[in-house]
């Protein structure tokens, strides 16, 4: 009967379209995971990719890399939770690292160099109860295009109120804190130097000065340096980034005093390759992993005392830092009702 | 003895009791991995690991054999294989999703029957076939019972492609659906659903009656309009002047539709505000030659509109040129013998004829549009859209994946919306204008007014894109773009070095890695989606079956949803047992067959119903069966539905980034996730080098497969061969 042979034809053609995919579901990774420490990675990328090779290169273990902003990493190591493919995070805003603390993503673990680290690095350690640890800080500060303020003959920005300064109408550029956890540090700051009601009374100024809220943490210093706006507010490494890049652009620390983000690492609760996790967090830690930041032009500030700071990076005792109060508004708690706040009387206002 | 059952049988008992039950060397230290060949099998494991819940698969495996075997049984087969496919499919399933890494995956099961020795990990090749086998017993038992007309190819491809929706696009939705109504804490409950769908910002009105944003989806569904409308016009504009006038750069014409389509979205946008943006060279040229005050016009919906109707132009144009193409010239001689003008003939014939490509590339582009996710993030400005905002209810600081859920309920329901009134617009109306009689027209010139208009949409927008190309291939080759414009290869090199090691050719530039896979992916994607698409239209016009406007329905549904949250509910769905799948690099294959599918189908469904049934008919008629006929006479006449299939899936899956960004693994990169990296950096040098090299690499690929396919012949008369026998896209 001819149909039949046409329908073990057809069929085998069916067969075939998921027996590859199957063969392939079937090979793939599993196997090849075994021996690969893999690592999402929350800085530059040149910078991942440097420590990777670094630590590659000592410890003789290979290391998959990838690179991803902050939520993205938490929203994967959250969604992998049951059976994580991840063994390290590193780098990125101390946040949402004690965030994946507080939901027990993270593993507890002490490491011998505690003692080298500086006392903000340690403290992201006590605060996620040893599942988080600080390699580097970043403040948070203007970044400002230069050539066009000389332009305008308009004067740097060096203070938060400056700011509100009536040349800098629709010219001045700062993320969505609900997007972006360096607009959440921003408004955190502002809500500790100035007392909440007179901060949300600042931004509401403010608002009228900002043509625009990113989505995006670091977009306002790249549109600094198109010259897409005069000023952003940022972590200064961002801005510093694009100076090097060679943009007519430099930074500035807020005179009233600013908050940080501790960069920070963790390993991944359910790693299938504990020992080199380990391994790479103590490289992180030390003076020649942490060198391969400032190596590939990356100007945080180490946490290890044994750490040389690279000349470019902003001295961290020169900027007037606030005691920023992690624990309270690391919160979830917080967090949500100063975003809710800000959604309610920033944002929906006249855009 | 029916040799078909037999195979697929013994396919069933070859995966059951010799080939490896689970995939890979075990997913924790606890599990130790099965051993290779019979010893991993379900039936040597249920047996000798205790895994006894893997045993009861024989029974079905055994039924089927009796009732083929025995031919006392003969008379109840179909029913009997019925039964055997859908207890083995159930029971595989249901064994599969409650038993998990550490045993019991459903808590109430553990404390009825206690707790399990060991527990599973995810479904390797033998389950994989023995699955395939329970599929097509369970349609040929269909079949047999007189469904589908008894036809066995039929009712097994429609639960093949029925079990693959299933499986790859319902799963994992269903997964992420079920959050919107999260409490917090575990439950589900349709308070917090409603609450979160009601939300105020979603829906509120107020840009109307005072000096405040809108409501995300108001702003949502007006871009998505003008989108609609802009790309679908540009896109019958640049189709009537490719296949109706005499027009003679048509080569660059197509070549430069399809541009902006092979380019990854981002790109376009960062030309657009490198020429509009206020340091913009076209925003400084008009500031300093007509005094224009620079603005940030961009930056928001005008800017989005322009850089999707840049994007989405090629894909209505592909979709508008089968149609345009398909028609029947000697439709419109007759009209004209009739002595109907120009005009009057392309009203009520030709314009009539094209309503089914003008609404299919209206729906392409409306969809898209609200699913677009590169532009708005890039150029959204203040402008909030439902993609964006799905994106950062995930990835942003307030977290929160119940109301990611909500937005992506009312992004699906938004899209069928329109889909459900495309239907409605087209009716039950025919549109067959390819028939086996053969046509002896010819295509006749456009109507003087249409003939201009279309020209004058076309070729400005033509001249826009080429500039925009100029830009951006020269740009990966300026040292700092807009600023220091001198030349340089470094960008180049950067991505692309080769260096000689010991160990011979040594691949140093930043971009391999990341370009293999996704050469990798987008190669073995292309074709798995054409063939699936194109089955699946095949299904849809040419067999009666009941319920096929619901399948309709679920095939379409995966493009309704948007790549973020497909990514998400990926990595939800298949990172655990029993279809485990993330950091693979069939993740990513998978995530883009079922998302471009849709786009095959939709082209597909266009030229397939231009032919007329008399041709199935026909060879069916002279004996050929269903699979002769879609081989010898339906794919010949579906060449540009074939090419525009694979041309797109290829292309989506080397430029698509939001599906993708949650599922790229450190070990499998894919160039857009890099090139976005780079541009977040500020690094457009490299990122636009990176670009071009993409851009180039597509276009080689497109012409191959043009090559490889060829064009369709219809025997139809020309004017002048050199002007109307243009090579579809």
């Amino acid at each position: 009967m001819k149909s039949t042979g046409n329908w073990i034809k057809s069929a085998g053609l069916g067969l075939g379209i998921l027996a590859a995919g199957a063969v392939l579901a079937a090979t793939a990774a599993p196997a090849k995971a075994q021996g690969t420490l893999t690592v999402l990675c929350g800085v530059q990328e040149e910078w991942c990719k440097a420590i990777a090779v670094a630590f590659e290169k000592k410890s003789g273990t290979a290391v998959a890399m990838s690179r991803k902003s902050a939520g993205e990493a938490l929203a994967q190591i959250r969604a992998e939770a049951a059976n994580p493919k991840t063994d390290v995070w590193w780098g990125g805003p101390g946040d949402p690292h004690l965030q994946a603390a507080e939901e027990g993503l993270t593993l507890a673990y002490e490491s011998p160099q505690f003692k080298d680290l500086q006392p903000w690095a340690q403290s992201q350690y006590k605060q996620s109860q040893g599942r988080s640890i600080g390699i580097y800080a970043g403040a948070l500060g203007f970044t400002y295009n230069t050539e066009l303020l000389a332009k305008r003959k308009i004067q740097a920005p060096k203070c938060w109120a400056d700011l509100l300064r009536p040349e800098f109408k629709e010219e001045i550029q700062i993320a969505n804190p609900n997007a972006s956890g360096t607009a959440y540090t921003a408004l955190a700051t502002l809500v500790q130097i100035l007392g909440e009601d007179k901060a949300f009374d600042y931004l509401k100024k403010l608002n009228d000065n900002v043509n625009q809220y990113t989505k995006s943490g670091s977009a306002p210093a790249a549109a600094v340096a198109r010259s897409e706006t005069l000023v952003g507010v940022i972590f200064m490494h961002d801005g510093i980034n694009q100076k090097i890049n060679g943009f007519p652009v430099d930074v500035a620390a807020p005179c009233e005093g600013t908050g940080y983000e501790i960069g920070s690492v963790s390993i991944i609760k359910g790693s299938k390759n504990l020992d080199a996790a380990k391994a790479f967090y103590e490289f992180a830690l030390s003076p020649e992993g942490q060198a391969t930041g400032a190596e590939t032009k990356q100007f945080q500030m180490p946490s290890n005392r044994k750490s040389a700071t690279p000349p470019e990076a902003p001295n961290l005792e020169a900027i007037r830092l606030i005691d920023y109060n992690f624990q309270k508004y690391g919160t979830a708690e917080e967090r949500k009702r100063l975003l809710s706040r800000w959604d309610a009387e920033i944002k929906s206002v006249a855009r | 003895m029916r040799p078909r059952s037999a195979i697929w049988l013994a396919l069933g008992w070859v995966g059951f009791a010799l080939l490896p039950w689970f995939a890979g060397g075990g997913t924790q230290p606890a599990l130790e991995p099965p051993a290779p060949g019979p010893a991993g099998s379900a039936l040597i494991d249920g047996l000798t690991n205790g895994r006894w819940w893997l045993l009861p698969i024989a029974l079905p495996l055994l039924l089927a054999l009796a009732v083929t075997a025995l031919p006392r049984l003969r008379p109840r087969q179909p029913a009997a294989l019925l039964a055997a496919g859908a207890f083995g499919l159930a029971w595989v399933a249901v064994q599969g999703f409650a038993i998990g890494l550490d045993g019991w995956a459903w808590g109430w099961l553990g404390s009825l029957f206690g707790p399990l020795p060991r527990g599973q990990g995810g479904y390797g090749i033998g389950a994989v076939l023995t699955v395939l086998s329970f599929l097509f017993l369970m349609t040929s038992g269909f079949a047999g019972l007189g469904f589908m007309k008894g036809d066995r190819f039929t009712a097994g491809a429609i639960g093949l492609v029925l079990a693959a929706i299933a499986a790859f696009v319902f799963l994992p939705v269903g997964y992420v659906l079920s959050g919107a109504g999260d409490t917090g804490d575990g439950g589900f409950s349709l308070v917090a659903l409603a609450g979160r769908i009601a939300a105020p910002d979603i829906w509120r009105l107020s840009c109307l009656t005072e000096a405040k944003a809108c409501g995300v989806v108001w702003n949502s569904v007006f871009l998505a309009v003008l989108t609609g409308i802009a790309t679908t016009l540009l896109g019958l504009a640049f189709a009537l002047v490719a296949v109706r006038t005499g027009f003679r750069a048509k080569k660059l014409l197509r070549l430069l539709t399809v541009l902006p389509i092979i380019t990854p979205p981002f790109v376009i946008s960062l030309a657009v505000i490198l020429l509009f943006g206020r340091n913009g060279t076209v925003t400084l040229a008009l500031s300093d030659w007509f005094g224009i005050p620079v603005s940030r016009w961009i930056y928001g919906l005008p800017g989005v509109l322009l850089t999707q109707t840049l994007a989405f132009t090629p894909i209505s144009f592909l979709v508008m040129i089968g149609v345009v193409q398909g028609i029947g010239p000697s439709l419109e001689e007759a009209a004209q013998t009739l002595r109907a003008s120009r005009w009057v003939t392309f009203r009520t014939v030709t314009w009539p004829l094209m309503r089914p490509g003008v609404a299919n590339a209206f729906l392409i582009s409306f969809i898209e549009s609200l699913a677009d996710f590169g532009n708005p993030l890039i150029l959204g400005g203040n402008l909030e859209v439902l993609s964006t905002k799905i994106y950062f209810a995930v990835v942003g600081a307030q977290n929160d994946p119940g109301r990611a859920a909500a937005l992506g309920i009312i992004l699906l329901c938004l899209c069928l919306g329109a889909f459900w009134v495309q239907r409605q617009w087209l009716g039950k109306k025919s549109y067959a204008t390819v028939g086996g009689k053969g046509d002896n027209g010819i295509p006749s010139e456009l109507p003087r007014g249409i003939r201009i208009a279309a020209y004058a949409t076309a070729l400005p927008w033509a001249a826009f894109t080429f500039i925009l190309y100029g830009l951006i291939l020269f740009g990966g080759f300026t040292e700092n773009w807009g600023r220091n414009n001198s030349l340089t290869l470094r960008h180049y090199l950067a991505a692309f070095d080769l260096s000689w090691g010991p160990g011979g050719l040594i691949w140093s530039g930043r971009a391999w890695g990341s370009l293999f896979t996704t050469i990798e992916v987008a190669a073995l994607s292309a074709p798995l989606t054409a063939a699936v698409g194109l089955l699946t239209a095949y299904l849809l016009v040419r067999q009666q079956f009941k319920g096929r406007g619901a399948f309709e329905f679920l095939t379409m549904l995966s493009f309704a949803i948007p790549g973020t949250v497909i990514g998400i509910s990926y990595i939800l769905a298949f990172n655990q047992p029993p279809i485990e799948l993330t950091g693979t690099v069939t993740i990513l294959i998978i995530c883009f067959v079922f998302r471009n599918m849709p786009v095959s189908i939709r082209a597909g469904v266009a030229a397939m119903s231009q032919i007329d049934r008399s041709l199935d008919e026909c060879s069916l008629t002279l004996g050929a069966g269903s699979v002769q006929t879609i081989r010898r006479v339906i794919l010949p006449l579906l060449r540009p539905a074939i090419v525009a299939s694979l041309v797109y899936s290829f292309v989506r899956a080397i430029t698509s980034i939001s599906a993708v960004i949650f599922l790229v693994s450190p070990k499998y990169e894919l160039a857009t996730a890099y090139i976005v990296g780079r541009v977040e950096q500020g690094d457009f040098g490299l990122a636009i080098a990176y670009s071009s090299a993409l851009i180039v690499l597509m276009s080689i690929v497109i012409a191959l497969i043009q090559f490889a396919v060829g064009e369709r012949r219809i025997g139809r008369r020309t004017a002048t061969s050199a002007t109307l026998q243009e090579k579809p896209v």
